[in-house]
Formats: C-alpha cells, structure tokens, sequence
C-alpha cells in the first residue's frame, strides 16, 4: 500500500510533454518518489516559466525554495514548486546558482515570486536579476550574513541584550556559557573520520 | 449653472490654493508592531492620503526563529516538535505536513487507525483555529460577545487535545508511522457528544449574531475584492482562494491519509470579499464536524503506529522486560532513524491554507535541508494591492480575513 501522502494522481506521458516543451532549455529530469523535477538553464528560465504557465497550464507559483551544497561549483539551488489546479499536478523546476551569477526573476509572471525571492536571497545571497525590491525579509533590519548557508554558524555571530548603561539594545558578539555540541552519530567501528576520544595513541604503535 | 463651475474652476491652481484646497501632502504611518489587530508581530508602513491607503508594506520577520536552520541539526524525530510552534494556532495541521513528508521518503505504511486519528484531530485542529480566527476577525471589526463565545469552543478543543496528548497546545502527537498513542475511547465518545451538542448550540448561536449582523456586513462586504486570476498569481491557498470562487481543496484534490474516505463540500466564495472569506470558514466548520463524526462511525480498533521497527518505538511495558527494547528505544531516540536520499514536496490542507514542507535528505539522520512554505507568507504579500484605495479602518477586516499567525509567516 506504501504512504499516505496527498495522493497526486500522474498524467501520462507529462514529463515527455514537457521535455519537447522546454526543448533544448531543459538539462535535467528526475522522477523520484513520484515528483518531477526538471533542472533547466538558469538563463532561460522566464522562459521556461511562461511556457509552462501559458502552454502546460501551471497556474499557481508556491514556494521558491534554495538549497545550499557547497561542494558543487554552482553552490546553490533554487527550486521553484509549480501546481496546476486544473490538471491537478505539481512539479519543481530547478536552477543552479553562484553568488556571482544572478537568477532571472519571475515576479513578472507571478506577484508573488517577489517575497519568495526576498526570502531565497536573504537566506543564501542568490542574486535575481530584475526583482525590484530585493531587500532581506526575515532577518533583522541591518543583519549581515546569510544565514541559511551551510558554513553559517547555527548560532550566528551576534547576540543582542538591553543594555541598562546604554538604555538601548545592544549587539555584542556570542558568547556561549557551553561548547556547542554537535554528534555525528556515526559508529565508531565504521567510518569515523577523526581520531577517536582516548584512542590517540593507536597510530603510534603501528610506526 | 455650467459657467459659473468653469469660472471658479480657473479661479484656483496649484500655486495659489484658496483655503479650503490647502496641498496636503501623503503621510506615513507604522501599523504595528505592536498592535492588537495586527494578530502578532507585524508592522505596516502604510502611505495615506487622507484616510486612503496608497501604498502598504508588510515588514515582516521579527519572529523569526530560524527553525529551518535549526532542523538541520536535529534529527528527525527531534525536529517535530518546532513545527507546532509555527503556527501555534493550528499545531497539528503542521505537524500533519512533516510527518507526511518522511513518510513519503520513507515509502512507510501507515496503520488505518492511525490515519483516521490523524484526519480526526487534523479537523479538530481546524475547528480550534478557526474559532480563534473568527473570534478575532469579528472582534477586529467591532463586535465583542461572539469571540467570547466561540473562545468556549476554543477551550473544548484545547481541553481535547490535552487529553489525547497531554499538551493543550503543543501537542508533538504525529509521529511517522502513526500517532505517538492511543486515545482513550471515553475521550471519543466525549467528543462525540460534544460534536452533537456543545459545538452546534455554542457555534451557531455566536454565528447567528455575527453572520447577518449589519454592521459587520458594512465592515466587509466589497473589501478587498480579488478575482480568481489574482488569487492564482498572488499564490493563494486555503480559504482564501475558496474565498475567491476557485474549489481548490487539497483534502479533495491531492487526499492524504483517509480523506478520499471521508463526504464533505467545499465551500467557495461569490463576491470574492472578506465577508465570503469569513464566511467560507464558517461553513469549513461544519465541514470539520462532518468528517469528524463520518472517522468516529468508520475507525476500526487495531495498531496506531507503524510495525516498522526501524521508525517507530518499542512499547513501554516491553522495555521493562527487554534488554534488546531498551536499546532498541535508545538507539531510536537519539540516533533516530535514516531517511533514504531524495527530496519530495508534501503539501496538506492546513487551516490556514496550503502548507507545504520540502524535504530534502541526504541519507543522514538528519534533514539536509527542510523548507517550509508558509500560508501566510503569500497571502500578506497581497496586502499591499488589496488594500490599495481602502480606509485605514478596513486593515484590520483585510488582515483578519487572511487569518496571519506570525510563528508561521518568519518561521
């Protein structure tokens, strides 16, 4: 029987119409646990997303999700979760990005992509060219950084108080009473890439 | 008649206003962000002229928590906890999402009776919400006796969830593979009792002050009008874009657990105000009775979490007889299960709207990344051009309409 999840039901042929909609612009396509995503080319992908809005029918813009994997030479991802509530199907177009290589906006499409892109730059620093007010969302007014990164610190870089001298909040830099912890929980018979605790001396007998 | 209007048409300009055409120039004001009609933390930096709204723009964020942040350092049983403190209003429709979500990576079968627990306080969940959001919508507008009223309700609900989890609020009660325990069957046949008898008397009478009320009518009707088209570009979801005539219901279209089990209408909107807004959720409360009654007829007994042993816990009285359950317990809650790689989008019908959760794993223990779409976050982007040429005094019907918790929109 498998999951409960919203059961979406699949057209046939549908990542085939897409494929020869999107023609050479597309890179990518991946079917996985039932969900399309096609990567595109990060420069057309206004394109992309008329013709998917206008020709198949994908209304609706939801979510603009980034995804940061710093190993990869376009460190970013961008993924862009479409739904169709006439044919009832959803799909997620992606694009890759650098902090240099700015994305093509689709607030000209869709309103709403302007705050979802707000977001995906404030989070990760994904430049969209042609969004009008690219301005950071959630974080504080003045905040630097981009925290969603992967080699941003969970707890960030400063923390605030009220200061009674100043009679104003004040920024200071963290200050943790505890180490933060982090467990790997991965056995120690197996794969463990650092010298474990109390074992320093193991390699010194091999020598 | 006409020439003398022409006459003293020429008699002012610009550069030399008589008296009573004296420029005045637009100004700005902040809504918020501490304002009790605002629902939380949100401040508005409103342009008016006059009283008329020219331009509004949402500042929001000062909630932000950075919970998506945090989940990436929790493993996944740990990170469910944050998700009823989104939207602290409804904190089992959120729960609902994620769960789903790891399921669906998981490929995991979830028992029946589980399904119908969750569809069962999933529409309780949506009674609870919105109880608080027509109680403050209308209070918003002026009237102050039906929020008291349907906050009863609200009480009833909480005093529910309590029992079946211990938690008024944050009840962390949908684990993957089911739900975190059993419910006791006097609870059931309460709550049975109380669809028949509290929910219908309390409810209906609030509503039968509120609905054809006039002056509640003059506050909303032809407020914020969105066609169906800008409710499809501005990414609406949820009430609001039933409000705007579109049936577009998750739990009909895309059905999860046991919905496609489960007869109930959908309501939509007519006019595309915030009345019809108001009064789409009216009837979703009824709805929410319906299918609560329909899971009480048809729950079977049997399991309410999934067998697999790699997801779920042993039980309590195994582990104080077994050494392998002990550790098996152990094991589970603080390495916590691995998730195989890949990434899916579960999206559910939460009271508020559509609430998705992106999942994206890398084999770990841990989610690699999990992005969370709040409802709230497309329907505030809309403020600006629904409010466009309204009165200062229809923010507050605009913004109860849309029903904002602010846990949800900064996350």
């Amino acid at each position: 029987m498998g999951h409960s999840a919203p059961k979406i039901a699949a057209i046939d042929g549908i990542a085939q119409e897409i494929a020869e909609l999107l023609g050479s612009m597309l890179v990518e396509t991946v079917d996985h646990a039932d969900e399309l995503s096609f990567t595109v080319v990060r420069e057309k992908l206004a394109d992309v997303m008329l013709l998917l809005r206008d020709r198949a029918q994908y209304q609706q813009l939801m979510e603009v999700a980034g995804v940061d994997y710093p190993e990869r030479p376009d460190r970013f991802e961008v993924c862009y979760h479409l739904l169709s509530v006439t044919r009832n199907h959803r799909v997620r177009i992606k694009v890759s990005a650098d902090e240099d290589t700015p994305v093509p906006t689709v607030t000209h499409i869709w309103p709403v992509a302007g705050w979802l892109e707000r977001e995906v730059f404030d989070m990760y620093g994904v430049i969209f060219e042609g969004n009008a007010d690219l301005r950071r969302i959630l974080t504080d007014y003045g905040f630097k950084g981009h925290p969603q990164r992967k080699d941003f610190p969970l707890t960030g870089y400063v923390e605030l108080r009220y200061s009674e001298e100043d009679k104003r909040v004040v920024y200071e830099p963290v200050k943790l009473a505890q180490d933060f912890r982090s467990f790997d929980f991965m056995s120690p018979w197996e794969g463990a890439q650092y010298v474990l605790p109390g074992d320093e001396k193991a390699s010194e007998g091999k020598a | 008649m006409s020439d003398y209007l022409e006459k003293l048409d020429h008699l002012t300009d610009a550069a030399d206003p008589t008296l009573g055409d004296t420029e005045i120039q637009n100004y700005t004001i902040n809504f918020g962000p501490q304002h009790p009609a605002a629902h939380g933390v949100l401040r508005l930096v409103m342009e008016l002229d006059g009283e008329i709204v020219e331009r509004c723009d949402p500042h929001v964020g000062l909630l932000h928590r950075g919970t998506e942040k945090l989940i990436e350092y929790k493993t996944y049983m740990q990170a469910l906890p944050y998700f009823d403190r989104l939207d602290y209003c409804s904190p089992l429709g959120m729960e609902h999402s994620y769960v789903l979500a790891i399921e669906k990576l998981l490929n995991l079968e979830v028992p029946l009776r589980a399904q119908y627990l969750r569809v069962f306080f999933a529409e309780l969940t949506r009674i609870c919400n919105h109880m608080l959001n027509l109680g403050s919508h209308v209070m918003d507008v002026g009237a102050m006796t039906p929020n008291l009223w349907l906050f009863e309700i609200r009480e009833d609900c909480l005093n529910f969830f309590e029992r079946a989890s211990g938690a008024r609020m944050h009840a962390a009660w949908f684990r993957p593979g089911g739900v975190h325990q059993d419910v006791p069957l006097k609870l059931l046949t309460d709550i049975a009792d109380w669809l028949d008898t509290r929910l219908p008397r309390l409810f209906e009478d609030a509503m039968s002050l509120v609905v054809d009320n006039r002056i509640f009518k003059q506050r909303n009707v032809d407020i914020a009008v969105v066609s169906k088209e800008d409710a499809l570009k501005w990414g609406f979801s949820g009430p609001m874009i039933r409000g705007s005539g579109i049936p577009w219901d998750i739990r009909k279209a895309q059905p999860y657990d046991v919905y496609d089990r489960m007869e109930f209408d959908v309501p939509v909107g007519t006019n595309y105000d915030c009345y019809d807004r108001f009064m789409v959720r009216v009837e979703e409360v009824r709805q929410s009775a319906r299918i609560m009654k329909q899971c009480l007829s048809e729950m079977p007994e049997g399991p309410i979490a999934s067998f697999d042993r790699k997801v779920s816990p042993p039980k309590r009285g195994e582990m104080k007889r077994s050494m392998e359950a002990l550790i098996h317990h152990f094991k589970l809650y603080t390495e916590g299960f691995h998730v195989p790689a890949g990434e899916v989008y579960v999206a559910t019908e939460s009271p508020k709207g559509e609430f998705g959760v992106y999942l994206v794993s890398d084999g770990s223990n841990k989610p690699y990344r999990c992005k969370i779409r709040p409802t709230a976050f497309s329907h505030l982007q809309a403020m600006d051009f629904m409010m466009k040429g309204h009165m200062l005094a229809d923010t507050t019907a605009v913004l109860g309409a849309m029903d904002i918790v602010f846990g949800e929109c900064d996350r």
